[in-house]
């Protein structure tokens, strides 16, 4: 009898994997992009946010027609509806990735040390946003709560840039252009970590039924 | 167990170390648990879990079995129902029961209900009419049977039966109402219907129901029990129960994967 349900289930999980995959080659691309000013590569992000775009789409027709179909409970719910969750926060990630790809075609300038570090926030990032799917697809709340840890490591990354930028922007009044332009990606960056962050704290709960807000909420009222 | 996580009404029927054999089978296996009044409460669990087994017994329907033995307490308002001191008529008066297939009696709407009252004494023909319409009513009935008071009940609908049952039911003014799967033989409307009028039944009595319909479960039930070969598993609210269960058995029944 749930045979049928367990099939459906596991393509909602491959479909999942595929998104996260293709979030993992936005932000891969568009790094690579910037590091080689290589505006043809960053050209690609529209038709791979277009992709995200539609496995969105896909995963949310399939959830309702699981919700609808099965009309599942305890754990089955759970997965679902976090994966309806996790798709907006997916779907972002992209949008946030082709906006980074917009701002480095029209790039003049070019620091080495600033854009070595933002290539590591990217790298950051990245990991945060492969790990939250991976635990997802584990079912490893301890990965999804590492995830949630990691934050730290690329907010320290977008202050530690922003603090450069006033230093740039103070010896070299010049620049200030390329300094925001800079700044903007970084906060681009620092969003998209936010947005695993939310992913990591859907997986957490479609395994054990706790999201963070509502533990945040109890520990407020006790 | 009780579910009072889930509201604060009083227990009204609580069980203890409840075991019940038919011969040398087990049915039920020390089921402890308190049941809240005013308040809807289903048993589920797969065939032969032992949940319709303590249904009956609540109101001492299985002492109509021969093979039956019980052992451990039941309480009503903290009376033990195994009391010698406990009339047997008295407590099915109280705790009444609606079954899975409509069963009027084979004689009019009218009597059908007069029925109970009349063997409990009362024989005002005022009274009695009464009764009828305040049960029917009550039983969300009443428009619909108003003319046919004289027609055989047997003409009825299935889900016209099944609430004229539970206006037979309410006519002998019951605390406690048992029903056992009481939709399981109706069209979805008449399901409908009769889920609608449990809920409103709520205000006035304690409902226990017996179901092997998650969904119907999860659309009236304020606390829900999961019986698995004799054992009651977990017994919470029925929100808690239906999205984070605490024991993998019923997660594992809920869900589909067995049963």
């Amino acid at each position: 009898m749930r045979s049928r349900f367990v099939r459906q289930l596991s393509r909602l999980n491959k479909e999942l994997i595929e998104m996260g995959a293709l979030c993992e080659l936005a932000i891969k691309t568009v790094s690579e992009a910037l590091t080689n000013r290589d505006f043809e590569l960053a050209e690609t992000l529209y038709a791979i946010d277009e992709e995200i775009d539609q496995k969105e789409r896909d995963i949310e027709a399939l959830s309702l027609k699981l919700l609808l179909r099965q009309q599942p409970v305890a754990g089955d719910l759970r997965q679902i509806s976090a994966a309806l969750k996790m798709i907006t926060d997916l779907e972002r990630i992209g949008d946030q990735a082709e906006d980074i790809a917009e701002i480095i075609v029209h790039l003049t300038d070019k620091d080495d040390d600033l854009e070595s570090e933002l290539s590591g926030m990217a790298n950051a990032t990245m990991k945060m946003v492969t790990d939250s799917v991976d635990a997802y697809v584990k079912r490893d709340p301890e990965l999804a709560r590492a995830v949630m840890a990691a934050d730290d490591v690329v907010d320290n990354y977008f202050s530690n840039i922003k603090k450069d930028l006033i230093d740039a922007i103070a010896s070299d009044p010049e620049s200030g252009e390329y300094a925001l332009d800079i700044l903007m990606i970084a906060k681009y960056y620092e969003r998209i970590g936010d947005h695993a962050v939310n992913v990591a704290e859907w997986v957490v709960f479609s395994i054990t039924g706790i999201h963070r807000t509502t533990e945040y909420e109890e520990s407020m009222s006790e | 167990m009780n579910a009072s996580d889930n509201h604060n009404n009083e227990t009204i029927i609580s069980t203890k170390d409840l075991c019940v054999w038919y011969d040398d089978f087990q049915a039920l296996i020390d089921v402890s648990m308190e049941i809240p009044e005013k308040s809807i409460t289903a048993l589920i669990g797969p065939s032969g879990c032992g949940k319709s087994t303590f249904l009956r017994t609540l109101n001492r329907m299985n002492d109509l079995i021969d093979c039956a033995k019980t052992t451990g307490n039941v309480y009503y308002r903290g009376q033990d129902i195994f009391q010698s001191s406990m009339e047997v008529s008295e407590l099915r008066r109280h705790i009444g029961m609606v079954f899975q297939k409509p069963n009027p009696f084979p004689m009019s709407v009218y009597d059908n209900i007069a029925y109970g009252p009349r063997t409990h004494g009362i024989k005002s023909r005022a009274k009695l009419d009464d009764i009828v319409e305040r049960s029917l009513r009550n039983a969300a009935i009443w428009e619909e049977v108003r003319d046919k008071l004289r027609q055989n009940a047997l003409g009825l609908s299935g889900g016209q039966q099944q609430r004229l049952c539970i206006a037979r039911a309410l006519a002998v003014q019951p605390d406690v109402l048992l029903m056992d799967e009481p939709t399981s033989a109706l069209d979805p409307i008449s399901t409908t219907k009769i889920e609608e009028l449990i809920l409103q039944l709520k205000e006035n009595y304690t409902i226990i129901i017996v179901t092997h319909n998650m969904q119907q479960a999860l659309r009236i039930s304020d606390g829900t029990a999961f019986f698995l070969l004799g054992d009651l598993i977990e017994y919470g609210s029925t929100d808690v129960i239906f999205s984070t269960p605490s024991d993998k058995r019923t997660e594992d029944y809920i869900t589909g994967r067995f049963g």
